[in-house]
């Protein structure tokens, strides 16, 4: 049976200038649990799968809302690790993140592992105010440990201000159009990452485009943001070099 | 519609700088992705499907009628590496000499005014096509061949290839680019935000890591 | 959001003889000719011989980028944003004859941002004798070709030789010892050119350019007239 499940988070700026959860509702595989904030004031929320999921067939979405001044660290307990049904089918994996005036979003999730025979479409549409700020991380695995890959396509699509900053799809496995594994894409990695800093600050500053390696690079958008592209052999040299962009642009990573 | 006006703006010998440009083969080639025809056609195949599309649904657009502006905006948006974003508003800005020689318009002439730097060249294609008489399929079919024909012919000269060798590629393509171009027509008529942004990790890699060579061939 | 829309107006459409504000543009000569022939040191000595009564920039047409434009601002010739290099997808040919949207860009660039210029220099990359510039680039050019090269250059004949403003015969010093015979270097050009100057040139001495850097004044006195 496929599963339909939208989990929902809120957060918001109390009288006391701390950030509180007013909405914290898991659903179905998207279980959220308010943990412990190492890194910084605001509230931290991890996503624990409950179940494996996506399977083919689920249609799971997450929404968060950052209110006014209010600051929310996202992160998960575990990669999410999506897999062919028994139905088949594709699975849909859609993220809504709003962040208003002055707020933060720090949303470093695991890695999205495409397993063999999965066919799964995910959409990240940011919406942020002039003034927010957003620490984002995105990985995609292509296979578990020595398996092909699954189908993967997935969508960042980021607003600021109402005029877009940054859209990208990428689109890997079987089910993608020819080439994805060809020069100009991926040419036999397994780990496509990015990570995007948005930051007022950048206007007046923006950082210099930059290689972090040979198949990493820090890019400047034409707003004020970063966004870091890397691909790599495996997950664990794709998340080192993720780490230490992040280090660099937002602060420590929260683990 | 004019076929002929197609075949004028698709000439790879329209006077518009794509020959200082090998679309990211060069970088390609220098990190050791291209080696022969058979790396050259699965290159060109992940260009099409990745920015040939994007660039193509971009001109479409605009061929259509969207407003070139908010289109320049998307082409931003749908461009993270600062080289390419570079690339793109100077080859912009040199077809827009070509186009207003060509088929001077009053569209053209607003956007060179508003755009002085240069807009985002598959912006300008469309516009150049809609000047032109051309729908946006037809500025479709230009953009999407354009991602394919300019590496083809850069690794002819990169890697001493086979000139009927890089052709055949190309023409094995054909039915490809047909139906990218189709795609992106149809994603025309949708909005702005709707369109493709298909997108290709070691091609914005690549062309930072190429912008930042001193001795190369290509301009990008 | 486009921090780089600074300048306003779009730019001319063909290369007209007048700037969008309606001001005389800079005289534009070419240079072209074979590797090694001297096409460089020549612009070097011309901005040299020049630069103190006129405002002068240079572009540059590299086959590997900017070696050139690299040269050139080495022996600071120019101030380094007097000096641009246009990339030519290994073919200078192409960017100065058949495309020539690129380099427009650069001659109308340079006078954008330095303000009104005088002259401004562009040179092709060393390339083959039946390279020219596109008249919708420059207004006249001088084509370079040097004694080493062989003294049966100027008798092949080949568009530069025959059709350029300017022949220069560079690196005459060497003559003797490449046994080259000037003479009739000198001789079957103007077999070849008719009434179209020739000029001998050597640029191991300071006045070498001499004679270029006097037909350089004549065209720019004919261009303001």
């Amino acid at each position: 049976m496929s599963v339909r499940a939208t989990a929902r988070i809120a957060a918001a700026l109390d009288s006391r200038g701390t950030t509180s959860l007013p909405v914290l509702r898991g659903d179905g595989p998207l279980a959220l649990r308010r943990t412990r904030n190492t890194a910084g004031t605001g509230s931290r929320v991890t996503v624990v799968g409950a179940m494996s999921a996506p399977l083919g067939g689920d249609r799971l979405a997450l929404v968060a809302r950052v209110g006014e001044g209010a600051r929310l660290t996202v992160d998960a307990a575990a990669a999410t690790v999506a897999l062919p049904g028994p139905a088949g089918g594709s699975a849909t994996y859609d993220i809504e993140l709003d962040v208003a005036e002055r707020a933060e979003l720090r949303w470093l999730p695991q890695q999205l592992v495409s397993a063999h025979g999965s066919v799964l479409r995910t959409t990240t549409r940011v919406r942020l105010a002039a003034t927010a700020r957003l620490v984002l991380r995105e990985e995609q695995i292509l296979g578990r440990h020595a398996e092909s890959t699954g189908t993967l396509v997935s969508r960042l699509t980021v607003h600021r201000a109402g005029r877009p900053l940054l859209d990208q799809q990428l689109a890997y496995g079987p089910g993608a159009p020819g080439g994805w594994d060809g020069a100009a894409v991926l040419d036999g990695h397994r780990a496509a990452g990015q990570l995007l800093v948005v930051d007022p600050a950048f206007e007046e500053k923006p950082p210099a485009a930059r290689l972090l390696g040979e198949t990493a690079v820090l890019t400047p958008l034409a707003g004020p943001a970063v966004l870091v592209t890397a691909v790599a052999p495996d997950a664990r040299p794709l998340r080192r070099v993720l780490d230490r962009a992040l280090d660099e642009l937002a602060g420590a990573p929260v683990e | 519609m004019s076929r002929a006006a197609l075949l004028v703006l698709a000439d790879g010998r329209f006077p518009a700088g794509g020959h200082a440009h090998s679309g990211g083969a060069e970088p390609a080639v220098a990190a050791g992705r291209i080696r022969d025809a058979a790396d050259l056609a699965e290159f060109c195949r992940g260009r099409l499907h990745t920015t040939g599309l994007t660039a193509a649904a971009l001109a479409a657009a605009a061929a259509h009628g969207h407003d070139p502006l908010a289109l320049d905006e998307a082409a931003d948006a749908r461009t993270p590496s600062p080289a390419l974003r570079a690339v793109a508003r100077k080859l912009g800005r040199q077809l827009m000499r070509a186009a207003r020689a060509t088929w001077p318009g009053t569209e053209l002439t607003a956007l060179a005014t508003a755009r002085p730097r240069g807009a985002h060249q598959p912006v300008v294609l469309g516009l150049t096509a809609r000047s032109a008489g051309l729908g946006p399929e037809d500025a479709a079919h230009c953009a999407a061949y354009e991602t394919v024909s300019g590496p083809a012919t850069a690794v002819v000269r990169l890697l001493s290839l086979d000139p009927f060798e890089a052709t055949a590629v190309l023409a094995r393509l054909a039915p490809e680019l047909d139906r990218i171009a189709e795609q992106a027509a149809a994603a025309a008529h949708g909005t702005i935000d709707a369109l493709p942004a298909a997108s290709a990790p070691l091609l914005d890699i690549g062309a930072e890591a190429h912008a930042a060579r001193p001795v190369r061939l290509f301009a990008s | 959001m486009h921090l780089d829309h600074t300048r306003h107006g779009p730019a001319a459409v063909s290369a007209d003889a007048a700037r969008p504000d309606g001001t005389r543009r800079a005289l534009r000569i070419g240079l072209g000719g074979p590797v090694g022939s001297g096409k460089t040191a020549t612009v070097a000595a011309l901005c040299r011989a020049l630069r103190d009564r006129l405002s002068i920039a240079v572009v540059t047409n590299d086959i590997y980028t900017r070696e050139d434009a690299a040269f050139l601002l080495r022996h600071a010739v120019l101030p380094p944003e007097r000096i641009r290099a246009v990339e030519t997808g290994a073919c200078p040919h192409t960017a100065i004859r058949d495309d020539i949207s690129a380099n427009l860009e650069a001659v109308e660039e340079l006078e954008d941002t330095l303000g009104p210029l005088d002259l401004i220099l562009v040179e092709s990359g060393g390339d083959n004798l039946t390279a020219t510039f596109s008249k919708g680039l420059v207004d006249a050019q001088i084509f370079v070709i040097d004694v080493a090269g062989g003294d049966d250059i100027p008798r092949k004949g080949g568009p530069g030789v025959t059709t350029s403003d300017l022949l220069v015969i560079n690196k005459t010093d060497l003559a003797p010892h490449v046994g080259s015979d000037l003479d009739r270097m000198a001789h079957d050009a103007a077999q070849q050119r008719g009434p179209l100057p020739v000029a001998l040139t050597s640029l191991t001495s300071e006045q070498g350019v001499g004679p270029v850097a006097d037909w350089v004044r004549a065209r720019l006195a004919d261009w303001t007239a």
